[in-house]
């Protein structure tokens, strides 16, 4: 039998064509109302990408993608924005770096590990960091952190290695102690176990220690620079990787851990073999709006990032003020007058246009990844 | 009978409110320098006259002119004056801008109090600023490198400096920006590698105001001339305002002595020696 349409299905044959009639036009108009979000999407791309050719028309490709000459109100004025679209990949980079591991970990371990009262304590607290104005944060970044970093820069870098190597180092001594015992004695007793992990110990607690000893020496310049706002972008990101990390963890499903203990394997091996690993698309997927959130913050980076138009020497000095393309965006704006300046008003929104594209790729790419793990993995 | 008594009462305090709303508005917006002496002249001017509404915006000179020329501010202040294409806007949309000088004012070059530095010369100035110069010893100061604070580019502040110290050179890559002159002087008083330039109204006991050219920034160096990073700040009015009316009793206000007055009480240079 022919597939009816849905309409067809739902409306008996007997019905009247006025009946008809009105059933197609409230769809249609609930179609409308639905599609408005993408029309205003549509036209919000539409309208940056109108103003922002203009822009290439007048100054070329080449030295917005190659100079890092940014002199605007310059006379003549140079809209080199290299070092600006390095200060907004660096940051989002490293903002990523700190904040996924430590995500991660927190969503597998409010899933998995933590007894259910601690959760419910703790996720509407995570919440609750995604609720506080950007504006607050910049604020707290550029009052407190930035001063804090100045006076004892050092000293916190070194703090910050012993709070974050000694927990890793730990898991990773007793993790690489039984494979490495397993794999040099046929028979591993207690004995050997111990003495490889405490060797081990030994190794990384002397790594931790001269990192630390070379950290603490170093004393920061200026305290509004690449980390501190990507440590605070790594806390605004937070929220959102557990929050999307955590509902892809517990969505799969008790069968599957049960399962896996049926088997007869141990939480580590549940955990690491099969629900990650099953939670994967999901996972990635948090990660990348985490990076979306990072990349498109203006608050913060406006008013802690020192906004000097710089690729800091060298490359990896994460201790440099830099500029973003959000701060900038925010910060010419108003003197970027349609009347007064034509390049420097355009440029504006080719920026704009640029961070509409990246955004829109790892939407693609994040979609991609979902599609296909699904295709792959059923899940 | 109920919905129709509460729809009744609502109209009725809608009205009962308007009344209030008939009064006179005048919307001032512009630089960050001239908004605390724009501030007090509005409080001054509110308190003789009540059915007055004076709301002062500070988001740059640039956008106070902007704002006049868009027909959407009535004073618009500025610490430089309006440049050409400003000038050439506003004639294109049928404003004519006239300047009112209100005060005098100083750009200080302040760095952190613990800094020994105590003065520097116009030509370092520049250097610092262009990068030749990037450790405080070479100014006699200790082995640290120099932490530069800029004002953003939409700022009269920054034009001024642009125009006397830097004389049209480009400031070097690495120097930060901030968004006004009370950011500049808390980036200075938190950080001891500092150096940034502010209105003399925003120099006080947390920084430390260095010499140029041996000069001090006082206001008595800045009215005679002898400073010499020193510019006039301005009131833009769209034609010269009708006598008696308000917007022409809030810009003569600095003619008379309470302006002064005022304009010394914020720590600016008043007009004359009143």
């Amino acid at each position: 039998m022919k597939r009816e349409s849905t309409s067809s299905i739902l409306i008996s044959k007997g019905t009247s064509r006025l009946r008809r009639l009105v059933s197609f036009l409230i769809q249609g108009s609930l179609f409308l109302v639905t599609s408005l979000s993408t029309i205003a999407v549509i036209f919000i791309i539409l309208f940056i990408a109108r103003d922002a050719i203009p822009f290439f028309e007048l100054r070329g490709l080449k030295e917005f993608f190659t100079s890092i000459r940014w002199y605007p109100s310059g006379n003549p004025p140079e809209f080199g924005s290299l070092a600006i679209i390095y200060g907004s990949m660096m940051v989002t980079f490293l903002s990523v770096v700190f904040a996924v591991p430590m995500a991660i970990f927190s969503a597998v371990s409010l899933s998995d590990i933590l007894p259910f009262k601690v959760r419910q304590m703790v996720k509407p607290i995570i919440e609750i960091i995604a609720a506080i104005p950007s504006v607050a944060y910049g604020f707290f970044a550029l009052v407190v952190f930035a001063p804090l970093l100045q006076r004892s820069g050092g000293h916190l870098l070194g703090i910050l290695v012993w709070m974050v190597g000694l927990p890793v180092s730990f898991i990773l001594v007793y993790m690489i102690g039984d494979v490495l015992s397993d794999r040099l004695f046929a028979d591993p007793k207690l004995g050997h176990r111990l003495a490889i992990m405490a060797a081990g110990g030994m190794l990384c607690l002397f790594g931790l220690y001269s990192l630390y000893a070379k950290l603490s020496t170093i004393t920061i310049n200026s305290g509004t620079n690449a980390l501190n706002v990507s440590i605070i972008l790594a806390i605004m990101a937070l929220p959102t990787i557990v929050s999307v990390s955590e509902d892809s963890l517990q969505a799969v499903g008790r069968e599957l851990r049960e399962g896996s203990y049926a088997l007869g394997a141990t939480r580590a091996e549940t955990l690491t073999k099969v629900v990650i690993p099953a939670a994967r698309s999901g996972i990635i997927a948090a990660v990348i709006l985490g990076v979306m959130r990072a990349i498109g913050e203006t608050m913060v980076v406006w008013m802690a990032s020192g906004n000097a138009s710089q690729i800091p020497k060298p490359w990896y000095n994460i201790l440099e003020p830099i500029r973003t393309l959000t701060a900038t965006i925010a910060g010419d704006m108003g003197e970027a007058d349609h009347v007064t300046g034509s390049a420097r008003y355009h440029v504006l929104f080719a920026m704009a246009l640029f961070l509409l594209l990246i955004s829109f790729i790892s939407n693609l790419i994040s979609e991609w990844i979902v599609v296909r793990s699904r295709k792959k993995w059923g899940i | 009978m109920k919905k129709f008594v509460l729809v009744l009462v609502s109209l009725l305090m809608v009205f009962a409110v308007s009344p209030l709303n008939a009064e006179k508005k005048m919307v001032l917006d512009g630089s960050t320098t001239v908004g605390p002496i724009a501030k007090a002249f509005a409080e001054y001017y509110m308190s003789l006259h009540s059915d007055v509404n004076i709301t002062v915006s500070e988001s740059g000179s640039g956008n106070g002119a902007k704002s006049l020329i868009n027909n959407a501010c009535d004073v618009a202040n500025m610490s430089r004056f309006m440049k050409d294409k400003e000038v050439q806007a506003a004639a294109e949309k049928g404003i004519v801008p006239v300047a009112h000088v209100v005060a005098l004012d100083g750009i200080a070059m302040i760095v952190h109090p613990s800094n020994p530095v105590n003065d520097i010369t116009m030509a370092q100035i520049k250097d610092i600023y262009t990068g030749k110069i990037k450790n405080w010893k070479e100014l006699g100061g200790p082995n640290t490198p120099i932490v530069m604070i800029s004002r953003d580019t939409n700022s009269g502040t920054y034009e001024t400096f642009e125009g006397l110290v830097m004389h049209k050179e480009k400031i070097v890559e690495g120097c930060e920006y901030v968004g006004s002159n009370g950011a500049v002087r808390g980036r200075v008083q938190s950080t001891p590698n500092a150096i940034g330039y502010v209105g003399l109204g925003f120099l006080d006991r947390t920084v430390k105001g260095l010499k140029v050219d041996k000069i001090f920034p006082t206001k008595k160096t800045v009215a005679n001339g002898t400073y010499p990073i020193a510019r006039p700040l301005f009131m833009f009015t769209n034609g010269y305002p009708k006598m008696g009316s308000d917007i022409y009793q809030f810009v003569t206000i600095h003619l008379s002595k309470k302006g002064q007055e005022i304009v010394e009480r914020i720590g600016f240079v008043p007009v004359t020696e009143y």
